[in-house]
């Protein structure tokens, strides 16, 4: 017999009981229908093994492998997973109804008999069925560096790994994975999902999403239904708010007074119209949930360092708004170059403020290849005038053959003269 | 789906395949689906069956190439970089297939009239090698870089992965010379021997000519030529050396300060000049020091504006790969490329010296050291360049 008791008390312990002492949790194990050792004073081999989450007096290995299987539910996101993946739980539902004669019900978790049950000696002989209903996998670890170790027993974690959740970022906040180990998938997620596919995220989506934001299974639904009316009472209509939530995953998790807080924020400090603010914050959502502090300091460089006046500003963000949260060691590197060397005045910067968004390396390469073919003319009044956007938006290939008019060959070759 | 014959009692012996090297044994429980093995070992994870791209693309992943690092980027960076971009087209893979493991079910005994409860070995999809389970199959490599450039210059920067981080120091051990293009302005002396350092004194530059920065040169190549000669442990009244010098180059083979073995100006146009620069055990450090050396021993002063490597041993220009081509395809076939050419110059460079006719049995061999009572100690120079 594998009576494996020893590290048991350990498991437990670590577990807090009353996640197991719920009715629903009451199911068949979905691939051990192997029964458990304890039955032999009830004499029904057979109909036990239902009842193997209740005899807490022994503790068996059985018992700790409880995790909810759920197979009778079909959530229509399942519809949506490729192909591959669709088989593996049909076939896994199929294998357990077959080799389960027994049926399915839940029974009520009864604590009376834990004291009396007097222990089972290991040398006590039993029948063959019994023999052969003992089920001897090796134990899961009661503790675990991943989630691996885990994912085959637990039907929260497969149907996590069916929607497209990255376990093995997951397992890297061990908090998070304790948390999910022990998780529901009908009481908890499956809401917490619902309500996410309510607000417009699409299934393939759900993946990513709850990869960076397993924080919200712990969140309330009333709390979260309250923060998107209250964007709604905001003015954002619902393609807006799929959007933000979709980029910036966190953006629910913040309360309704925080949300009001930044947004009330950037209305003060940027003194744009209610609708500018709405659609910066919508192509930009991360402004709600992001620190406050680079953008107090980038506002303060435009203004005293940089040079610029507060329409420019207001201008430059509606067009790229990450230049409000751009590292403030490489804006002041660009414009240095842009400014002083390249030798760009601040009303042809304001017009292409995307110069702000390339890598310095990239504007400087081109300036100086520019300059050897003496095309670097940036003066909108003068011919052949070359704008920054086309300077920097474009790739290699078009740059070469439009703007500098030679080809990529001499491009690299001039490259590795620098 | 494998069903071998249900075993009546389990009993827990060790895999077959370890104990009989393969063979299954008769009357035990064995596994046939070895790459789903039951996990008794449970905190050493088989090493999941690398996919097919990744594997194959590893494997072609050692050798030695040549990146080109632009001014600017430091060493470390682009090492860093390249990791990055290896990474990257390693895990781009296509993911393998589901993988399965084998599990013994309690069910009923097909075919059989009485419901006896039995166990049959089932093949059961399983989750632990997913690839949103397991994580990334690749996460780092060994990525090891030669010859270094400090922050401002630029030029070609051997880098060598995986077993060719040997080659690396095979490499070094050769002590072959590299060629920089040195760019120096006239009138400037700064603290760093840098254009942009702080300044310290400014000179006039108008009666230095192309004969006298010739001049200088000359003297420079004729000095460093005494201390080649010097550090490379030779007696040059020996046939040997004379042979030796005859042929090629004579260099040390050990550590020594650095050694220029040819020098001359490209190109003079005051206040510029532009320096074509042979030299091994350098930094480029020696090399604007050496520039503001220039200036004073031409009465003026000078700055060095940049400092070019083009050459690193037998790699040249066009073996370097730029910033748009550091991928996994590009730096996989320049390793391919190139490693011919490595594999024969390190072995003509690492051999020793075998007399003027390269064959063993004929002229005096160099590196016994009895016979020879000029050679002084072991490291001697050898031929090459």
């Amino acid at each position: 017999m594998a009576l494996l008791t020893q590290w048991i008390p350990r498991w437990f312990n670590s577990i807090k009981l009353n996640s197991f002492i719920t009715s629903t949790q009451l199911r068949n194990c979905f691939p051990r229908p192997g029964k458990t050792l304890l039955h032999e004073f009830s004499a029904q081999p057979r109909m036990s093994s239902d009842n193997f989450f209740l005899q807490w007096g022994f503790k068996t290995y059985r018992n700790s492998s409880i995790w909810n299987n759920s197979s009778q539910s079909t959530i229509s996101i399942r519809q949506e997973i490729n192909s591959a993946q669709n088989t593996m739980l049909p076939s896994m539902n199929e294998q357990s109804l077959k080799t389960q004669k027994i049926p399915n019900f839940d029974s009520e978790l009864s604590l009376e008999g834990l004291d009396n049950v007097p222990p089972l000696s290991p040398l006590q002989p039993i029948s063959e069925e019994e023999a052969v209903q003992i089920t001897a996998d090796p134990p899961l670890p009661p503790v675990s560096f991943t989630l691996r170790d885990y994912v085959d027993h637990s039907e929260t974690l497969q149907k996590l790994v069916l929607l497209g959740v990255d376990l093995s970022k997951i397992e890297k906040h061990p908090d998070a994975a304790n948390c999910l180990l022990r998780m529901d998938f009908e009481n908890d997620i499956k809401q917490i999902l619902l309500f996410l596919k309510d607000l417009g995220i699409e299934d393939n989506q759900l993946g990513p999403f709850l990869t960076k934001n397993y924080a919200i299974f712990s969140e309330d639904l009333k709390n979260l239904k309250t923060r998107v009316a209250y964007l709604q009472s905001k003015n954002f209509n619902k393609a807006d708010i799929t959007q933000m939530v979709r980029n910036a995953p966190f953006l629910l998790n913040f309360s309704v007074e925080r949300l009001d807080n930044r947004l009330g924020f950037f209305q003060k400090e940027l003194e744009l119209s209610v609708k500018k603010i709405r659609d910066l914050v919508v192509r930009l959502p991360r402004l709600l949930t992001g620190s406050l502090e680079p953008v107090k300091e980038n506002m303060k460089v435009y203004r005293l360092e940089l040079g610029f006046k507060r329409n420019e500003i207001q201008h430059m963000i509606t067009k790229i708004p990450k230049m409000l949260t751009i590292n403030k060691r490489k804006l002041t590197e660009t414009f240095d170059y842009v400014h002083n060397v390249m030798s760009i005045p601040h009303h042809v910067i304001v017009r292409f403020p995307q110069v702000f968004n390339t890598r310095l390396f990239k504007v400087k390469e081109r300036h100086m290849f520019l300059t050897y073919l003496g095309r670097a003319q940036y003066d909108p009044a003068k011919p052949n005038y070359i704008s920054l956007d086309k300077l920097v938006s474009m790739p290699d290939e078009v740059f070469c053959e439009e703007i500098a008019k030679t080809s990529v060959q001499d491009f690299e070759k001039f490259l590795k003269t620098l | 789906m494998q069903t071998p014959s249900p075993p009546r009692i389990l009993r827990r012996e060790p895999l077959p395949a370890e104990k009989h090297g393969g063979a299954p044994c008769k009357d035990s429980v064995w596994v046939t689906d070895r790459t789903a093995l039951p996990s008794i070992r449970l905190y050493c994870w088989p090493r999941p069956p690398a996919s097919g791209m990744g594997s194959a693309g590893l494997a072609r992943l050692h050798g030695l190439f040549a990146a080109y690092k632009p001014p600017g980027l430091k060493w470390k960076h682009l090492r860093d970089i390249v990791e990055l971009q290896l990474l990257k087209g390693l895990n781009a893979g296509k993911p393998p297939a589901p993988e399965q493991r084998v599990r013994f079910l309690l069910g009923p005994m097909e075919g059989r009239e009485e419901k006896e409860l039995t166990l049959t070995a089932t093949s059961v999809p399983t989750l632990t090698d997913h690839l949103l389970v397991r994580g990334p199959a690749f996460t780092s490599l060994k990525i090891g870089v030669g010859h270094r450039l400090d922050a401002q210059a630029s030029g070609v920067l051997v880098l060598g992965v995986g077993r060719g981080r040997s080659l690396l120091t095979d490499m070094y051990n050769a002590h072959l010379t590299k060629d920089y293009t040195v760019r120096g302005l006239l009138g400037k002396a700064t603290d760093d021997f840098c254009e942009d350092g702080r300044l310290v004194e400014k000179t006039t530059y108008d009666h230095v000519t192309r004969e006298k920065l010739d001049r200088i040169l000359a003297l420079i190549q004729g000095s460093h030529q005494k201390a080649l000669v010097l550090y490379s442990n030779l007696d040059l009244q020996t046939q040997e050396a004379y042979e030796m010098a005859v042929t090629g180059l004579i260099r040390p083979m050990n550590k020594s300060p650095m050694l220029i073995t040819g020098i001359r100006c490209l190109h003079f146009a005051p206040p510029e000049f532009l320096l074509e620069v042979q030299c091994m055990h350098e930094t480029q450090k020696q090399l604007r020091r050496l520039v503001h050396e220039i200036g004073l021993e031409l009465k003026t002063t000078a700055v060095c504006s940049q400092v070019r490597r083009t050459r690193d041993g037998f790699f040249t220009l066009d073996d370097a790969l730029l910033r748009t081509q550091w991928d996994l395809h590009s730096i996989q076939d320049a390793i391919q490329a190139a490693a011919p050419r490595v594999a024969a110059e390190l072995e003509k460079s690492l051999r020793p010296w075998l007399g003027p006719e390269q064959l063993p049995g004929s002229g005096q061999h160099r590196d016994s050291e009895g016979p020879s009572s000029a050679l002084k100690g072991q490291a001697g120079g050898a031929v090459g360049g």
